[in-house]
């Protein structure tokens, strides 16, 4: 029996009709197409399907669509602003935040509610808060940086150096 | 992977979730923050022909206290009992297991209600709140009715809610003043279950003496576990080396850990002993700041 849900993603409405089996993530990857939400796990685990439902970091595999009935999305597809990259992108781009980049969407989106809700955190609390991310390529110290770099860049302090460090 | 088809039903009241649980039955399962149920329905170890979302019923989110009573609203998510300044006041406790259960994300969702509602010995808030000696308020068609944490663990994923019954709240004693509480859980990695967990409530008089203790196990034993001798052991003398070392003792003689990947039987007994220890310890700062 398929449901009607109504559902804001960056900042377009769509109303569609769904299985109440479907998940979040195959709704926005299969059905609105924004394939930049990635599926890594499939159970929780690794943060690749992470997005923004009211603001707050979820993952999409572990939500149905019809849950999001009445609620706003934010996927990776809408994070940069009229063509301008948003500080996360900027600094994952500066601070060589990203290998492959498969876990990057989630973890820009994880780290869009982390710095909302901490706009000066600690390289632990950047490390705990971006702790159901997983990234197989990084080790994780330039995606710190890049987190470190965002925040500054929003809180107009001055930026850190993006040259890598040898240690 | 995809659960099996169901139907789904979103009531706007309590009274509507409840109305459908008695009319569905058996076949009715209750989506809360849906991060034990959904991954269990993907697998098909749980095939729901309904499921009831209760996300939508206002009045069920809450953190207060109200004549010495603490009152935490069954819907209320991991990440707001993580962060309530209230909390981390008199019931640091929340903090401690809050932050060690998942991930930020799933605590985005994941509720207090669905994490003891599920049964599971391997949750953390359980054990939790054998230590803070909670009563789980169960709502069914004849009302609340509150029932004991003691009562409320039967056995595997099993607990003393009916079919028709809701947990809607979780209602704490307040304790006195020179009270402390801990909890920690060892694990392998963020989002592990526990290798072994233990929270501590424990409460001392202008002299020292122990009035009050509650000491919960987590994940060593089919059923969350109350270490009620080792509670014995500190009650009602001033707090020593020795009734310490005494309560590790008992708790980790009266666990009943299964070995596996987590470690071997006699691993876990002996970390059940040294989480005792450190437990008391750290509630014991606590009490005394």
């Amino acid at each position: 029996m398929l449901k009607q849900i109504t559902v804001t993603v960056n900042g377009v409405q769509h109303t569609l009709e769904v299985e109440p089996r479907l998940l979040l993530v195959h709704m926005i990857r299969e059905v609105l197409n924004l394939t930049g939400t990635h599926i890594g796990c499939d159970t929780s685990s690794c943060g690749a399907c992470t997005i923004l439902l009211d603001g707050k970091s979820i993952k999409s595999c572990t939500v149905l669509a019809v849950q999001a009935n009445g609620k706003s999305i934010t996927t990776i597809e809408g994070v940069a602003q009229n063509g301008e990259l948003s500080p996360l992108q900027e600094g994952f781009k500066e601070n060589h935040g990203l290998h492959c980049g498969f876990c990057t969407p989630g973890m820009i989106l994880r780290a869009t509610e982390l710095l909302a809700n901490n706009p000066n955190p600690t390289e632990e609390e950047i490390r705990w808060g971006i702790a159901g991310n997983l990234c197989r390529c990084t080790g994780y110290n330039n995606i710190v940086k890049a987190i470190q770099y965002a925040g500054a860049k929003m809180r107009g302090d001055e930026l850190p150096s993006t040259e890598p460090e040898f240690v | 992977m995809i659960p099996q088809s169901f139907q789904y039903e979103s009531p706007g009241s309590l009274s509507e979730a409840i109305a459908m649980l008695q009319q569905y039955g058996e076949d009715a399962k209750i989506l809360s923050g849906g991060h034990s149920l959904i991954p269990m329905m993907k697998l098909r170890f749980a095939t729901p022909e309904y499921l009831i979302d209760i996300n939508g019923i206002p009045g069920l989110s809450f953190i207060k206290e109200e004549n010495g009573i603490l009152r935490i609203g069954a819907l209320t998510r991991e990440a707001d009992l993580e962060h309530s300044d209230f909390l981390k006041k008199k019931f640091p406790i929340f903090s401690d297991a809050t932050k060690l259960i998942a991930d930020p994300q799933v605590r985005n969702m994941g509720t207090i209600g669905g994490n003891i509602a599920h049964g599971d010995a391997a949750n953390d808030h359980p054990a939790v709140m054998l230590a803070l000696n909670a009563t789980i308020v169960a709502t069914g068609p004849d009302g609340e009715r509150e029932i004991p944490i003691d009562e409320f663990f039967f056995g595997f994923y099993m607990t003393a809610l009916q079919h028709g019954e809701i947990l809607t709240e979780i209602r704490i004693p307040v304790p006195p003043s020179g009270t402390g509480n801990a909890y920690y859980k060892m694990e392998r990695k963020v989002g592990d279950y526990a290798t072994a967990g233990v929270a501590v409530q424990i409460t001392l008089d202008d002299n020292g003496v122990v009035t009050a203790a509650g000491i919960g196990l987590t994940n060593v034993n089919p059923v969350p576990l109350r270490a009620a001798r080792s509670e014995q052991a500190l009650i009602g003398k001033p707090l020593s080396e020795a009734s310490i070392n005494e309560a590790a003792q008992y708790a980790s003689e009266d666990c009943n850990p299964s070995s596996d990947l987590r470690g071997s039987e006699e691993y876990k007994r002996s970390i059940v002993g040294t989480l005792v220890k450190r437990m008391i310890h750290q509630a014991v700062n606590r009490a005394n700041n």
